[in-house]
């Protein structure tokens, strides 16, 4: 499938990475096609009128101005062309994304975990079964309050910050947040979602191209909102199963230091991405930030 | 009895020693305790503009963070630390929490405290009576009792800024759970605290609408001079009309939520907390059993409504300064009418646009996709007609027009953009980036605002019978109209390219912010943005001298120095208590320039209808009462 | 200058200023209701089984409310009619009726009925410890009939402290009877008459609570939404009385005397506010009472 993205291209969206994410393009591309023409045409027209009818140039008004129909025809073809973008291409296209999940035999799966500010990401591991997570057993080293004696989570992969994918497999995410909500957005896969406390919802893409691609959270969700960053790694097959074997090494003991390990060519900004809270937010390591609120600034401001 | 009659009572006794104690009437109840509805609309409107400016400071404040992130702003920076404290700009390097709350506060603040007071209560107040031929509002104390409402959420808002911890930090919006559980801890006071003020604050300022609006609908239906029938009303006050029912309809369900979040915050239940939330670490002690979700949904269907409250008033100024301007009625009066009716039905089942990405089924999305489309054409509508008017005119750039003819294009960009928006799919990859900022911003800044500058600079006179300058009014709109595109377009291109609303860094740790777009990075963008915004500041300032130095040496004008149609330009300016000399009465619509075969090219409303022009043109034969 | 059509109709609408002014204002209030109940929908669906509390408000008292409140739409109807008719002292009377209704109402409300609640205590137990407490939630005899199962210990606390001090470490608690006796078929259903708390003492460690307290706004849900719409609703009542009064007291008399059709619009429009705070109650009467 081509993309044919010229205005898209021309106002700086990044390429696309994803098989879906041509579809959205598209949409976009005729939207901002359609806007274009009726934006030129009434620019025209707005540029013309103005100068002809400018009082030095016409002193006496028409009463009457327009006679013909013509703007009726225009609404008209507007709707034409807005009923067919919804009805041909919008609607179908949700029902794809909501709707129509790849099996999961084929899938790679994995739970995402939103919290202030990072993302926490939980993979079945080798066997294809999630351990068992409680509440009550979150802490700063089991950020997902894995159930340390469930045969099936022995095995499970808990990264933080990064997620590592296989280039060409569909892979589906499911979302939840443990505090407030955010939004697992990954701009270059054409892909969005919020992530809600108290509620999981899936959301699928299929990469089709390798590399590091960035994971912003899309929904204002306190002091470290801006710097709240996770990786998508898209690798190859190979590369993937090496990762695999690797984190099932590390399984055992705490995901942690998984988020020691920065996706290379990353801008370091003031904040890191993963684990690294940013300077202003209180540190989630830090013990003195057990009471219930959200990063609470330390100094009382204001007089 | 008759109106008629009724309307003679203006001579009878009665008159006479209402006219008496209005005498006795202090300097206090004639300008600050006042009930005219005139004196309160310019309370509203100074009120609302010094908002307005406020808002502008703090995004102005917003912008160096964007562009310098964790640079120092020399001298302003201390000013701003030493009137805020030191948890807003240490050093003078401004700290998340204050660029949150000055976010926050920007939104609310621009449009609860600036837009609607000028658009809505300002304008409605001062012009709606005098176009329908009215002697006041139908309720004058309850008129007034909304404006004191207003002050005092204001003040409220204001003083937010000043408790522990500054002002609220949740978005305009104040999605909940964030907003539940924000401001709170040892460092904040149990109510003084930003969040919970700013619920308090809100709850005035209903009030103040719901109170305006029955006030505003109740007049309109009422209060309408002799002859004035419905399809005779100027444009602008079926606009205002409009606006107040989705004032006193949408805002309700807000002020429900409000209160479950005041509860949430002072009383400990959960409305919008589910069980199992863990912040900080730390299990949060609460029933839960609440729903995050059911704040946005009562948030957004008054949200969505709210955007229109913020054009209608807006269009409608338009409508009225470009009829007046082309020498020529508006074109499809009719179709205009009925759309903005249409406009007003459907603005309160689209709401859930602002929620795409909040998991909705394909059945919902549907439904509010198509809901979101259909109301995407009377705007549409509108704006063709207000194009199409001027075809034919002979139209004079005065500073009025010219704010009025920008504000067209403007607002189609801002329209237009919506349209992407309003398809999921599309959004799902522009929604909460600046493609969604500079969306709404092309409407509400060189769309609304410019309307409300057309709007003081046309009404001036009425209001103080004098002109503003022309010449610093036209030093006024250049500048603007350059600064809000280079303000606003660049930031499509930084939507495009992934970047998203809220950053405190303006992206500087983003790699999307760093890809090139039309030979800047996305994050360099936000230099010449910024620039621009602090460039528009200065450009306002003729505006706010020829404002107030008019109001004693503006040149002086009769009643109607515009060559009007409507009523409000046959009372004297400025108008005296009461409004009109004598009983007006409507004898024709409200556009009626350059008639033909007329020596005028204008003929206002009060003027009969001559046989000889009845024969000419299809006019209503005698107006019938009302 | 005086505003045309305060006391008179304007021909063409036929009707009087104040009159759509009220309609229209009760329109924003069925809004702000409408907001509040939806909510009670909303959370009310959402809330899984067992913790959606019933038969906790006292349905007689409730009832009685229910009828003082209608009784006073009568009332103000009459008083109405009454000044219609030009008979003050009829109106007098009538006003004076309406407005002990109301009190009565809100006496009814902030003497007895909250203070009840806030003297309850309820204890949530952890799913782990539902089999230890078997005998006084007897969730195996619900789960043979079918029917939702219990998940809290209601009734009376004994030993205040323990809400606050860590070192005590359990509740004492006078069980409600549905507790005392919990697989009784007749506790199935929720009661009609209030029961009080019965002798039987109940002691909870608090190592199997999941969450405890009395039944203040924060118990849950069910109560938050109940005192947060009860309490509107009361201001919103007195907010009624109040003007009543004022409609009630000599100041008004004047206003009768000067024109009576006067006074009879102002008490036509404050009664159909008053009609439309009646209305609310008939809605939250059985949400909350009943179902
Ligand atoms: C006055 C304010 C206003 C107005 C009028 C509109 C009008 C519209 N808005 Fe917008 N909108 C906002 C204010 C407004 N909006 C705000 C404040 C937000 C963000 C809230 C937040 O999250 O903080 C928002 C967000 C927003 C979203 C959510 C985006 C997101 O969060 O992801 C959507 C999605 O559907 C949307 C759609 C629309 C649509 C379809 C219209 C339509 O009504 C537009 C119809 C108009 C036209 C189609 C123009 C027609 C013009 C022509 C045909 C002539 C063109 C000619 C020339 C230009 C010369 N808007
Ligand atoms: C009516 C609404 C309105 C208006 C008019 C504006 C006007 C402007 N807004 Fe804003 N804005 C919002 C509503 C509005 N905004 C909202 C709702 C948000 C989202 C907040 C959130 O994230 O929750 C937002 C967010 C927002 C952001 C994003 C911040 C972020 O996401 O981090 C930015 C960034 O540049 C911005 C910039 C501007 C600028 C430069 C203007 C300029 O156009 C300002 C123009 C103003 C003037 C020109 C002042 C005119 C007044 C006078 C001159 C008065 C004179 C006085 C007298 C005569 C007495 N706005
Ligand atoms: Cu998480 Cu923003
Ligand atoms: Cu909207």
């Amino acid at each position: 499938m081509s993309s044919l993205a010229l205005i898209n291209e021309f106002l700086g969206q990044p390429p696309n990475a994803s098989e879906h994410g041509f579809q959205i393009d598209h949409i976009l591309e005729f939207c901002h096609w359609f806007m274009a023409a009726l934006f030129v045409g009434w620019s025209v027209y707005f540029a013309y009128v103005l100068i002809r009818f400018r009082k030095g140039r016409h002193p006496a008004a028409d009463h009457e101005g327009v006679k013909s129909g013509i703007s009726t025809h225009l609404e008209f073809s507007v709707v034409l062309i807005e009923a067919v973008l919804l009805i041909g291409f919008a609607i179908p296209l949700w029902a794809k994304r909501v709707n129509q999940f790849p099996d999961t035999q084929d899938a790679i799966l994995a739970h995402v975990v939103g919290q202030q500010f990072n993302w926490n990401f939980h993979l079945p591991g080798p066997d294809g079964q999630f351990g068992r997570r409680d509440i009550s057993l979150v802490s700063n080293t089991n950020p997902m309050g894995l159930d340390p004696n469930d045969p099936a989570g022995k095995d499970d992969i808990v990264a933080m910050g990064e997620l590592h994918v296989p280039v060409n497999r569909p892979v589906i995410l499911e979302l939840s947040s443990k505090d407030v909500i955010h939004n697992f957005a990954l701009p270059h896969m054409r892909i969005a979602q919020d992530a809600i406390p108290g509620s999981i919802i899936p959301m699928w893409f299929k990469p089709i191209k390798t590399g590091t691609f960035e994971v912003i959270c899309g929904q204002l969700c306190g002091l470290g909102h801006y710097s709240m960053k996770g990786s998508v790694v898209v690798d190859s097959a190979e590369d993937y199963q090496a990762w695999l074997k690797e984190r099932a090494e590390m399984a055992g003991t705490q995901a942690a230091p998984a988020a020691a390990d920065r996706p290379p060519g990353e801008p370091s900004s003031g904040a890191t991405p993963g684990t690294i809270a940013p300077p202003g937010a209180p540190k989630t390591e830090n013990p003195g930030a057990k009471l219930p609120t959200s990063p609470a600034p330390s100094p009382a401001p204001g007089g | 009895m008759d109106a008629s009659t009724s309307l003679e009572t203006h001579h009878d006794p009665h008159h006479h020693d209402a006219d008496h104690d209005h005498h006795e009437l202090g300097w206090w109840r004639k300008y600050i305790f006042s009930t005219d509805h005139k004196v309160i609309g310019i309370q509203y409107g100074i009120c609302g503009l010094i908002l307005l400016f406020l808002g502008f400071c703090l995004i102005m404040l917003m912008r160096w963070q964007l562009a310098y992130p964790g640079k120092a702003l020399p001298v302003i920076g201390n000013m701003v630390r030493n009137i805020f404290g030191p948890g807003s700009m240490e050093g003078g390097k401004m700290a998340p929490e204050f660029y949150n709350s000055l976010g926050a506060m920007h939104g609310t603040i621009m449009i609860f405290l600036g837009v609607v007071p000028v658009a809505f209560a300002a304008f409605g107040n001062f012009v709606v009576p005098l176009q329908i031929g009215a002697p006041d509002m139908t309720f004058p104390k309850v008129n007034a009792a909304s404006f004191w409402a207003f002050a005092v959420g204001g003040v409220i808002m204001l003083a937010s800024f000043f408790v522990p911890g500054g002002a609220a930090k949740g978005g305009w919006t104040s999605y909940t759970p964030l907003s539940d559980i924000s401001d709170k801890g040892p460092a904040f006071h149990a109510i003084f605290n930003g969040q919970t003020l700013w619920l308090i604050g809100f709850i005035f300022l209903i009030t103040s609408s719901l109170l305006g609006a029955v006030n505003f609908i109740t007049t309109i239906v009422q209060l309408r001079a002799k002859g004035l029938t419905w399809m005779r009303l100027p444009f602008f006050v079926w606009a205002q009309f409009v606006t107040a029912f989705l004032l006193l309809l949408a805002f309700p369900p807000l002020e429900a939520a409000i209160v479950m979040q005041l509860m949430d915050r002072v009383a400990a239940t959960s409305f919008f907390l589910p069980t199992g939330l863990i912040v900080n670490g730390a299990p949060l002690h609460i029933s839960g059993g609440g729903s995050p979700l059911l704040w946005q949904h009562l948030f957004w269907f008054l949200g969505h409504p709210e955007v229109y409250v913020l054009i209608l008033p807006g269009m409608g100024i338009v409508a009225e300064i470009l009829a007046n301007n082309s020498r020529k009625p508006l074109w499809g009066y009719k179709s205009l009418v009925f759309s903005v009716l249409v406009l007003g039905f459907l603005s309160f089942i689209v709401w859930a646009h602002h929620m795409w990405l909040t998991g909705m089924g394909t059945a919902v999305s549907a439904f509010f996709q198509t809901t979101t489309m259909i109301i995407s054409i009377p705007s549409v509508i509108i704006l063709s007609a207000f194009f199409i008017s001027l075809w034919g005119g002979s139209i004079r750039f005065n500073t009025p027009m010219l704010f009025a003819t920008a504000f067209l294009p403007m607002f189609g960009i801002g329209g237009l953009t919506g349209i992407p928006l309003a398809f999921n799919s599309a959004d799902l990859y522009l929604h909460d980036t600046y493609y969604v900022i500079a969306h709404f911003h092309y409407i509400v800044a060189p769309g609304t605002i410019f309307a409300l500058f057309a709007g003081v600079y046309f009404w001036y006179p009425k209001a103080t019978g004098r002109m503003m300058n022309e010449f610093w009014g036209k030093v006024h709109f250049w500048p603007s109209l350059i600064c809000m595109n280079v303000i606003f377009l660049p930031m499509f291109l930084q939507g495009m390219l992934g970047m998203h609303r809220r950053w405190y860094d303006g992206g500087q740790g983003w790699s999307v912010a760093a890809d090139h777009v039309w030979g800047l990075t996305g994050f360099q963008w936000n230099t010449p943005i910024s620039w621009a915004a602090w460039t528009m500041g200065l450009a306002q300032i003729p505006f706010i001298i020829n404002f107030f130095w008019s109001i004693k040496h503006g040149k002086k004008v009769g009643d109607n120095p515009w060559e009007a149609t409507t009523l409000e330009w046959t009372a004297p300016s400025p108008p005296p208590h009461g409004n009109f000399i004598g009983t007006p009465v409507a004898y024709r619509g409200p556009y009626e320039y350059s008639l033909p075969g007329r020596e005028k090219d204008f003929t206002m409303q009060n003027e009969p209808v001559e046989p000889t022009e009845r024969t000419r043109r299809k006019v209503p034969p005698e107006p019938v009462l009302a | 200058m005086e505003i045309p059509y305060t006391v008179s109709t304007r021909p063409d609408t036929g009707l009087w200023n104040a009159k759509i002014g009220i309609w229209l204002f009760l329109a924003s209030e069925v809004m702000l209701f409408g907001g509040l109940f939806s909510a009670y929908i909303f959370l009310r669906i959402d809330s899984p089984p067992g913790l959606w509390p019933h038969g906790l408000l006292n349905v007689p008292v409730g009832t009685m409310n229910t009828a003082i409140l209608i009784a006073s739409s009568v009332t103000v109807v009459l008083a109405w009619a009454a000044l219609k008719m030009r008979q003050y002292r009829a109106y007098w009377w009538y006003m004076l009726a309406t407005i002990i209704c109301g009190l009565l109402f809100l006496t009814v409300k902030l003497v007895y009925e909250w203070p009840q609640k806030f003297e309850h205590f309820g204890a949530f137990i952890k799913p782990e410890a539902l089999e230890k407490y078997e005998p006084y939630l007897g969730n195996h005899h619900l789960a043979e009939k079918g029917l939702p199962p219990r998940l809290e210990i209601t009734g009376h606390l004994h030993n205040h402290g323990a809400l606050h001090d860590p070192n005590i470490k359990e509740y004492e608690v006078a069980l409600d009877p549905v507790n005392a006796d919990p697989s009784n078929p007749s506790m199935d259903r929720p009661h009609f008459f209030y029961v009080p708390p019965t002798e039987k003492i109940a002691t909870i460690e608090k190592s199997d609570v999941e969450r405890a307290g009395m039944f203040t706004p924060d118990h849950s849900t069910y109560f938050a939404t109940y005192f947060t719409i009860t309490g509107l609703h009361g201001l919103h009542v007195l907010a009624g009385v109040l003007v009543f009064i004022y409609m009630w007291l000599p100041v008004s008399k004047k206003v009768y005397q000067r024109n009576p059709e006067h006074l009879a619009n102002r008490v036509e429009v404050s009664g159909l506010f008053w009609h439309f705070v009646d209305l609310v109650w008939i809605f939250v009467f059985p949400l909350f009472y009943l179902l």
